[in-house]
């Protein structure tokens, strides 16, 4: 083990999808009831409201897409099912109704979720963000003890988003969609069944965006995996179905060719016109 | 990993090396200092307790506590009360009680009457205290300056209180004249050293503590909270039970503090446990370095020295010096002075580019409490 790679050039990094299986499990029997199911929720700021009537149902195997413009209410639905504003409504994961739990329980329920701009404990090592994620089940007393080693899930976890060398690196200097890498990392050593991403590919290279929608593409078929996203081609690329929102409201649902076709949809994308023509997304 | 290399990385071999040295040289001070002078210095040592925990409860947790006065008061004036009720002639009764009150003991002194049940309760009131207070601030997601003026406004309350309290407290004239300490006369020599080695044990293991709890899963935990609190919430932790585990340890470290000064000082009134002191505290720690293990301790102890040097020159000038150094350190070394020398060495490791060996250039590449909060990003 080094110590070194704090200011070298950082290596090579890749996303390994074979480690990403050790974490996953492969017995889908035992997540096949997982969905996400949201009924009439409504958001409001001081009158404002951001979103209103929303119902969505995502389960398991169906890697879900929502688009919609700036101020559509995307993150704020996140928000909302992850405890961070109030709501009214609806939002059940599985048989567990997450509204009025508060942030952390709703966590622990199994909901994780990244942020528009990456989120990650910067003073800290790629190691000790990994281990915190990895730890909010750990009985108490435990957490007057040093780390020692590394925890087996932490370990993969590294691999899979290619971050192994860079373990004692702190997390503060890494390239932009490093960081976001080690996000999706901390999502899967939490052991999060649902995963909210917000915009987890912006800012990345195209070859990085390719690799992270096959890890989320893989993560997708163990996990409700919802991804806020503005690229096009990423999202046809990848999405398995889309919801699109339109002032805090669901404006379609369905495949990528659905919601293309849909005039609705093609509408509110004035000036973008679906069809291969469009290759970048930032939609109005 | 090995023991050998776990002692060979760079950070724990400082720290140790650090560490012993700061514990000779407190053994050491006996020897060379007059008996006077050592009694300052106990003092000091005792004010370094506050530090230490303020270091802990700020430097790795950002809670700015601006009213740390009230942990150290309460037990300082536990102590002072016990010592009181050992002190008292044939009716059991303290002197100034005698004096200015009804002449009998208000019934909640009582329980400080026995050794052991006075420092259980020197220990407990104060971390209950602030369990409670801290569990009701950080559930309301009370942070930053709405925290710092909160806690100041406590010790503004708590000294207005005690001297308030004339006949139970002694008021403005606090508690003073103790004669001896669970037994040891206090005008022996002998007894004035074995307590000044007494707060030199006790601040070595507060620092050791605070070290441990730095380096473990919890310190990491701490610092994390300090940087993203709802990032941590969104990992399935309470954030609120984290920061009042750290402010409890720091309340009860000022606590014992206060009531090892007690009999040190011989005296303490609510001047010593403000807004004014509380403030000092805080002063050494930012001054020290905040978020280092001896940063506290030692600007602690440069303060509290340059408090009594510059007293006995301008008696109030002290107040000025205070709020134009608390300035200084803040608006151009926010890390204290402890990251000086980080700093020279980072500049001379810059400067013949390509020399630099990779030890020097990433001093700090390994967990524990050395991250230094301003590098910058390669
Ligand atoms: N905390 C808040 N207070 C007031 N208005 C907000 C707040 N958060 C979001 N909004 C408003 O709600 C709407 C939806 O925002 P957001 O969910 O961030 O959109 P999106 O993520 O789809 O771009 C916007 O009009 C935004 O200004
Ligand atoms: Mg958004």
């Amino acid at each position: 083990m080094s110590d070194t790679p704090a200011t070298a050039q950082p290596p090579e990094t890749e996303i390994d999808l074979a480690a990403a299986e050790a974490l996953l499990g492969t017995d889908t029997s035992r997540f096949r009831h997982d969905y996400l199911e949201v009924r009439g929720l409504r958001v409001e700021f001081d009158g404002f409201v951001a979103v209103r009537d929303v119902d969505l149902t995502v389960t398991q195997g169906d890697l879900r897409f929502l688009i919609g413009p700036n101020g559509a209410g995307k993150t704020t639905l996140i928000d909302a099912v992850t405890g961070l504003v109030r709501a009214t409504g609806s939002v059940a994961f599985g048989r567990t109704e997450l509204l009025g739990r508060s942030t952390h329980r709703i966590a622990r329920a199994g909901v994780g979720r990244t942020f528009q701009t990456a989120s990650v404990f910067e003073e800290l090592t790629v190691l000790q963000n990994l281990d915190i994620a990895a730890g909010a089940r750990r009985r108490p007393l435990t957490l007057l003890r040093r780390r020692r080693g590394t925890p087996e899930a932490v370990e993969h976890a590294l691999e899979t988003v290619g971050l192994t060398a860079l373990r004692d690196v702190p997390a503060g200097v890494l390239a932009h969609g490093q960081k976001q890498w080690l996000e999706i990392g901390m999502l899967l050593v939490q052991d999060a069944h649902l995963l909210l991403l917000d915009e987890p590919v912006a800012g990345m290279t195209h070859a990085e965006r390719e690799e992270t929608g096959q890890l989320l593409r893989r993560i997708g078929s163990q996990r409700v995996v919802v991804v806020v996203e503005h690229d096009m081609e990423f999202l046809r690329s990848f999405a398995d179905s889309v919801t699109v929102m339109h002032q805090g409201r669901v404006l379609a649902e369905g495949t990528v060719n659905e919601v293309q076709n849909d005039p609705a949809v093609v509408e509110v994308y004035l000036g973008a016109p679906a069809g291969p023509a469009t290759t970048e997304g930032d939609l109005p | 990993m090995t023991v050998l290399t776990a002692l060979l990385r760079p950070g724990r071999a400082r720290t140790l090396a650090a560490f012993a040295l700061a514990a000779a040289l407190l053994l050491l001070a006996p020897a060379v200092l007059s008996p006077f002078r050592l009694d300052l210095l106990a003092k000091f040592l005792c004010l370094a307790m506050v530090a230490v925990g303020i270091g802990l409860a700020w430097g790795r947790g950002g809670l700015l506590t601006l009213g740390q006065g009230v942990y150290f008061g309460l037990g300082a004036y536990l102590m002072a009360m016990h010592l009181k009720l050992a002190d008292a002639g044939p009716g059991g009764v303290p002197d100034f009680m005698l004096l200015y009150g009804t002449g009998q003991v208000p019934g909640w002194w009582e329980p400080l009457r026995s050794p052991v049940s006075a420092i259980l309760l020197v220990l407990l009131v104060p971390a209950a205290l602030a369990a409670l207070l801290g569990w009701a601030v950080f559930t309301r997601r009370v942070r930053g300056a709405y925290f710092a003026i909160l806690s100041q406004a406590l010790a503004a309350a708590f000294a207005i209180l005690l001297i308030g309290q004339q006949q139970t407290t002694g008021g403005t004239n606090g508690l003073n004249g103790f004669r001896a300490f669970f037994g040891y006369d206090l005008a022996d020599p002998v007894n004035k050293q074995m307590l000044y080695l007494i707060a030199a044990g006790v601040l070595l293991v507060m620092v050791a503590v605070v070290r441990w709890l730095t380096v473990s899963r919890f310190g990491e935990l701490l610092v994390a909270v300090r940087d993203q609190e709802d990032r941590v919430r969104f990992l399935g932790y309470d954030p609120a039970l984290v920061k009042v585990v750290a402010y409890v340890v720091a309340a009860v470290m000022a606590a014992v503090g206060g009531a090892l000064f007690v009999p040190i000082a011989g005296i303490i009134s609510p001047a010593d446990v403000g807004v004014v002191p509380s403030i000092g505290f805080l002063i050494g720690v930012a001054i020290g370095g905040r978020a280092t293990l001896l940063g506290p301790v030692l600007g602690s102890i440069a303060v509290s020295w340059a408090q009594t040097s510059i007293s006995e020159q301008f008696p109030s000038g002290w107040i000025y010096f205070q709020g134009a150094l608390f300035i200084l350190v803040i608006a151009f070394l926010p890390g204290g002075l402890a990251s000086v020398a980080g700093k020279l060495r980072r500049r001379r490791a810059a400067a013949p580019p390509g020399e630099a060996a990779p030890g020097d250039a990433a001093p700090d590449a390994g967990p524990g409490p050395e991250l230094v909060p301003e590098r910058s990003p390669a």
